[in-house]
């Protein structure tokens, strides 16, 4: 019987797929080696508007503005992915926040408002003020996520879903009926947006909505705006990845997969829950203002609770808790229903079916991929990597012993 | 500083007024217990699936929708046309044609219920999904049947059905005062509505509580394994879970476009259904007693609502309603678990 432990047969090994094949390759790089690979990926993120190949190009609406809007909802989605892929707290109203952060900057900057805290005799200068209210909205978003949150995540996953579903519904409905305050329906007009290099050609400066060339190599208003976007992201990129590999991160994805456990473990589940929330609502505001900003015009439609639906395809598409993913998610949601616009069969345009696109993906998906595009796996230690890399020698060394 | 002093704070902006909520009471209530009536049928059809299967059918606004096509078509078949006149074809007849209408209602919701629940449910409860994907799927089929009647139902049908705009009005009934109470008008409409949904309510209950298939979904919503074990199965219950839902989503569906004729839309669905959850969960989710109650107290309180804030408030205090219950009993009313609620 002393023979058993030396005949056991090891496990056989998972088979081995070409995307783990290049996630093995990818993670045993060192970090400055992926900084290598990600800058010049960022840089022709950067140029691409400015190229504009023709297989890219978007033809109904400017491709600038296209990648703004990208942008946008990139940012919307690793908001939303901290709330929804890291915590696992299903959020249907994140088109809330969106609007709050959108409205904040519309508040104060548009004519229109009561609150117009611009002007000559205001406390901001047009110029400057977009750039001054971008933290404020972010910090007032932050705001009322905490107020959403206090009372209703003491609610289990699916009443929480409605719960912040009724949230985004009323965020709008008060957009609509406070009149006074927001002009209801017809909207604020006239948002601040940064005011820099005012030429003859552009009276606005490059942020305005008037710089609208849609030439190669001539960056637009919506170029500029991109750019702005792919700062915010890799700068909110830096911070919930670093929020990822802490004892925060860590808390998070121990209540994903089971509260009850993690909060017997000592991880105070409410605090970390709340945490993820205001955490996503904060960027959620960021992109609303960059939303006002962009289009400086907010009306209440736009904030519609079939775009927190549409937020959500981005991040269970990309894979929640990846914010890589969550990023391609993002792209596909955004950039598709547009290229598909030129695209036509028979009369139709191939861009009017997105939502029944997106709503068959999202059901194909969860049957055949449920974690989605890019799929996340999760490293629990702060030295998860190093540790793996370590593992990963030893293994092979013995491998290569066996084969003696 | 002009724009400082010019601020105000946007209470000033709802005005409250309670002399029209006391001196029209019943008007209101009665209005409340209409709409009340319908969310309760739809409210069952959430809380019945979720107390089975633990799953927020987030497409059963969907169901709903399509109900109204399908009583839709059938006044079509029937020779009506859209042309927005009211039809007077005395009361046999009426009740013929909408008995007919409500045949078509239940059998195109009801099929839809139960087909949803083969395409979209079955497979995901084969693969032991959490229930996270299950309400994902649920939100992608809720676009898809959207869209479906959005763009792809007027190239099948010529235009006659679905599109972007509601479809033209069939006025079958037109609202006359039958009697007051306490000031508040009683139509013909209103007793049609809160009888048939009445009716509906003993049956579904009955069916529930008493009969030997009620016993079936009772006991799957109790202990899934043991009710196996004790012979029931689990997929039949499933399906007739489903069923039941789509069934009285469409018999919902043909009492609101008796209400708002103008209503058939594709996206005509949506609001209702996220009210009749909001009941579901009011009156304690898995609970059927509880939904017809929360249905019928939701409608009611929305109406105060209304005539305290104003017509344009009406959603806003559902929404408010809901996050305030969940806050404070989150078990509902009447509490959850339809497996022990048969009192």
């Amino acid at each position: 019987m002393t023979s058993v432990a030396a005949t056991t047969v090891p496990p056989p090994a998972p088979p081995v797929a070409v995307g783990d094949r290049l996630r093995l390759w990818w993670n045993s790089l060192s970090r400055p080696a992926h900084w290598a690979f990600a800058v010049p990926f960022i840089a022709f993120l950067a140029i691409l508007p400015l190229w504009r190949p023709a297989f890219i190009n978007t033809t109904a609406i400017d491709f600038g503005v296209v990648m703004a809007q990208f942008g946008m909802y990139a940012l919307l989605a690793i908001g939303l992915n901290v709330v929804v892929g890291q915590a696992g707290l299903l959020d249907l109203g994140y088109v809330g926040f969106y609007a709050i952060g959108a409205y904040t900057v519309a508040l104060a900057t548009s004519p229109t408002s009561p609150w117009n805290i611009t002007g000559d005799d205001g406390w901001l200068s047009r110029q400057w003020a977009w750039l001054a209210l971008l933290p404020l909205a972010a910090a007032i978003t932050a705001i009322s996520g905490l107020l959403l949150g206090s009372p209703t995540l003491r609610l289990r996953g699916d009443y929480l879903a409605i719960v912040t579903l009724g949230f985004g519904e009323i965020v709008r409905l008060l957009a609509e009926n406070l009149r006074d305050l927001t002009n209801g329906g017809a909207g604020l007009p006239r948002i601040a947006y940064p005011v820099i290099g005012e030429s003859a050609t552009n009276r606005g400066g490059i942020f305005s909505a008037g710089n609208a060339v849609a030439q190669p190599w001539m960056p637009n208003a919506g170029t500029w705006w991109f750019w702005v976007c792919l700062f915010l992201i890799i700068v909110v990129l830096l911070v919930v990845g670093n929020l990822e590999r802490s004892r925060v991160g860590r808390a998070w994805v121990s209540i994903r997969e089971d509260e009850d456990a993690a909060e017997i473990m000592g991880v105070p589940t409410f605090k970390f829950k709340l945490w993820a929330f205001v955490i996503g609502a904060s960027i959620g505001g960021m992109s609303g203002a960059l939303y006002a900003g962009q289009v400086q015009f907010v009306t209440p439609t736009n904030f519609n609770i079939i775009n927190s639906v549409l937020f959500l395809c981005a991040v269970v598409l990309g894979g929640q808790g990846n914010k890589l993913g969550v990023i391609l998610g993002a792209f596909i949601i955004v950039y598709l229903p547009y290229r598909l616009q030129s695209v036509e069969i028979g009369d139709e345009s191939l861009g009017d079916y997105k939502y029944l696109f997106f709503g068959l993906a999202l059901m194909v998906l969860m049957i055949f991929r449920p974690q989605g595009l890019l799929p996340v796996r999760q490293k629990l230690l702060t030295y998860g990597r190093e540790l793996y890399v370590a593992a990963r020698r030893r293994s092979r060394a013995s491998d290569s012993e066996a084969a003696k | 500083m002009g724009s400082v002093t010019t601020a105000y704070l946007a209470v000033d902006v709802i005005s409250f007024n309670v002399d029209r909520l006391v001196s029209q009471f019943w008007q209101f209530t009665i209005d409340g217990l209409e709409w009340g009536s319908i969310y309760a049928l739809v409210a069952v059809g959430y809380t019945l699936v979720y107390g089975v299967l633990r799953l927020i059918n987030f497409a059963h606004s969907e169901i709903f929708m399509l109900g109204m096509f399908g009583q839709y078509t059938v006044l079509l078949l029937l020779g009506f046309t859209p042309s927005g006149n009211a039809y007077n074809e005395g009361t046999v007849m009426t009740i013929v044609y909408l008995s007919c209408a409500l045949v078509g209602a239940i059998a195109v919701s009801g099929g839809a219920a139960v087909s949803l629940e083969r395409v979209a449910y079955r497979p995901l409860r084969k693969r032991n999904a959490p229930s996270l994907v299950f309400l994902i799927t649920a939100i992608g089929a809720s676009f898809v049947i959207q869209e479906f009647v959005h763009f792809i139902l007027p190239k099948l049908t010529n235009g006659e059905l679905g599109g972007s705009n509601s479809q033209g009005l069939i006025q079958l009934v037109v609202p006359q005062v039958q009697f007051t109470v306490g000031g508040g008008q009683v139509t013909n409409l209103t007793l049609v509505i809160i009888i048939s949904a009445l009716v509906l309510a003993v049956a579904t209950d009955t069916f529930i509580n008493r009969t030997k298939f009620g016993r079936g979904i009772r006991s799957v919503a109790q202990d899934p394994i043991t009710a196996t074990l004790m012979g029931v199965s689990r997929e039949r219950v499933i399906v007739l879970t489903f069923l039941i839902g789509g069934v009285l989503a469409g018999a919902a569906a043909l009492l609101y476009t008796l209400k708002i004729p103008g209503g058939i839309i594709y996206s005509g669905g949506f609001i209702l259904g996220i009210k009749a959850f909001s009941a579901a969960v009011l009156g304690g989710i898995g609970n059927l007693r509880g939904a017809l109650l929360g249905g019928l107290l939701l409608g009611v309180m929305e109406k105060y609502g209304e005539a305290l804030f104003g017509t344009q408030w009406k959603d806003v205090i559902a929404f408010v309603l809901l996050v305030l219950v969940l806050m404070f009993r989150p078990t509902g009313i009447l509490g959850e678990s339809l497996g022990r609620a048969r009192a």
